[in-house]
């Protein structure tokens, strides 16, 4: 009963999620056809759709989605592989751990989009720039969730590995790294959302190509509908990819 | 305990923790000296913070003691010796993310058992425990004891002369803690094997042990040992005995003192001023 009681619940609230977004598209379709906001304002949804149906069916999008699809995948990979990686040589000493955590935390709560203009200067307005800041920022919570997950690992399952002679790789394959994995996964998922942000936020403010710079194109010669479009397709793939990272660290800590 | 052959030997072990002077510094353990024979029992009891789980930790090799040495099978002792020695914890000693099959093989992988043998040591022992029908599940699926039986088939699996087990019943409710005595009882008369096992309950150790080495209040050392003359596996009427009544009373007598001196130590400073600080 009370798991059938749980399952309506999550059900009525899953309804109020899905009717609000319904009642913001619905007052969005009244405020462009009854309450006369100029269209070069906010358009019409259903020319925005209109709009999106020609865009998926042209794949007009496509050399804008490789290139920010190349940025994030060359970012984020780059800040995973560097984050773990110095996590884990971090971890390995508590010295370290007392000297570079503070550091590492203290610069992440700094607005790292900052550099942006750095970086332009340095790399140039192509992809080469977007790649360093999307790798900076999310080095970040990589490597913080990297040093969590190791310093948190369970001193008895340590104490008990050595008594039974495992050896400092066994202790780290099967010990350490399945016990920090959990924590390590949420840092990834982090990473991953703000790479992403950064990836598209810094084409929008300075680049050659990707979808980021198509929308500030499209938004500078008034296409206002096409721009919607362009919006609500990367909306939907940053929440596919959401979903799927989401999925993918649920499943990494179902042991717990 | 048929040979009388010295499995354990332990002379003038003391500890400490931190430096003198230091906040943190403890003396846990004064000069202990210490021979435990092969084949049998050994439960160490007293007052807590006395220092018996740093004896049994020292004698692990997990911990180097500030002076005395620990001999294993005529070895000296310098770090863990996992073909001599299996360790059971108090609790939460077993992977998370692993089945009790796989914790189980794991043990044997890091003590360089061959992989061949992997599985049939691993069945084996998880039979002699009792739970070869949940080898597929989760240590967080299975109820305390029935973890602690999983730790224990672990130790099992890796066929060391030497267990130590620094209260293994400790997180159990009585009537799990009564009935893994009785079978570890049971399993001991069978494997022979040398058995230290550190335990705060009287209860225990008195239907446990074949010897009982009481600690005094810290720094800890051996106060007095009590043999326990009745034969493994032990019938769980030997609870109900006189026998066993006496000993428990003749424990309770000797660590009662021990115990008071400890807790008296950290007694609140109100109650004492309530007598008018007479002392």
């Amino acid at each position: 009963m009370a798991r059938r009681r749980e399952a309506m619940e999550r059900l009525a609230s899953r309804a109020v999620q899905i009717g609000f977004l319904l009642a913001l598209l619905a007052s969005w379709y009244a405020a462009t056809n009854f309450w006369g906001v100029n269209h070069l304002l906010l358009p019409n949804p259903v020319a925005v759709f209109h709009q999106l149906v020609d865009v998926l069916k042209t794949g007009q999008f496509l050399p804008d989605l490789r290139v920010t699809a190349t940025e994030f995948a060359a970012a984020f990979v780059l800040a995973m592989t560097s984050g773990m990686l110095v996590g884990c040589f971090v971890s390995r000493s508590r010295y370290w751990v007392a000297v570079f955590e503070p550091l590492f935390a203290g610069i992440y709560s700094i607005p790292i989009i900052l550099l942006l203009p750095l970086y332009v200067l340095f790399f140039g307005l192509g992809p080469a720039s977007k790649i360093a800041l999307g790798t900076t920022i999310s080095f970040f919570p990589v490597v913080l969730s990297t040093i969590a997950g190791f310093g948190h690992v369970d001193r008895t399952l340590v104490t008990a590995a050595r008594s039974m002679g495992a050896s400092d790789y066994q202790l780290f394959r099967y010990v350490l790294v399945p016990a920090a994995l959990p924590v390590i996964l949420t840092g990834l998922r982090i990473g991953f959302t703000v790479a992403l942000l950064a990836i598209l936020g810094s084409e929008t403010i300075a680049s050659l190509a990707g979808l980021g710079h198509h929308i500030v194109q499209l938004a500078e010669s008034m296409e206002m509908a096409r721009m919607f479009a362009y919006i609500a397709f990367v909306v939907a793939i940053t929440v596919l990819l959401n979903g799927l990272v989401s999925h993918l660290e649920a499943r990494g800590r179902r042991h717990e | 305990m048929s040979t009388g052959e010295v499995a354990i030997r332990i002379r003038s072990v003391g500890h400490q923790f931190g430096e003198a002077g230091e906040a943190r510094h403890v003396r846990a353990l004064a000069d202990t000296s210490l021979d435990i024979v092969r084949g049998e029992l050994l439960c160490l009891i007293g007052p807590s913070g006395c220092g018996k789980s740093t004896l049994l930790n020292v004698i692990g090799g997990l911990l180097a003691p500030t002076s005395g040495t620990v001999e294993v099978a005529g070895k000296p002792v310098h770090g863990p010796m996992p073909h001599d020695i299996a360790y059971i914890f108090q609790e939460n000693a077993l992977l998370p993310w692993n089945t009790v099959d796989e914790n189980v093989r794991l043990g044997m992988l890091f003590q360089g058992v061959p992989k061949a043998e992997h599985a049939a040591r691993a069945q084996r022992s998880l039979e002699a425990v009792g739970l070869a029908e949940f080898a597929d599940h989760y240590p967080a699926q299975l109820s305390g004891g029935m973890r602690q039986r999983a730790a224990l088939a672990r130790a099992l699996s890796l066929q060391t002369g030497i267990l130590l087990m620094d209260e293994p019943f400790g997180a159990l409710d009585e009537q799990t803690r009564m009935i893994l005595g009785e079978d570890l009882s049971v399993l001991l008369a069978r494997t022979e094997k040398t058995i230290v096992f550190v335990t705060h309950s009287l209860g225990e150790a008195a239907f446990l042990a074949d010897r009982v080495a009481v600690f005094s209040a810290r720094p800890g050392t051996v106060k007095k040992i009590i043999r326990i003359d009745e034969p493994h596996p032990r019938n769980p009427a030997f609870v109900t005995s006189e026998k066993f009544t006496t000993l428990r009373n003749e424990l309770y007598a000797l660590l009662h003192d021990e115990i008071r001196k400890a807790v008296g130590s950290e007694a609140p400073r109100g109650r004492r001023g309530a007598n008018g600080g007479a002392p």
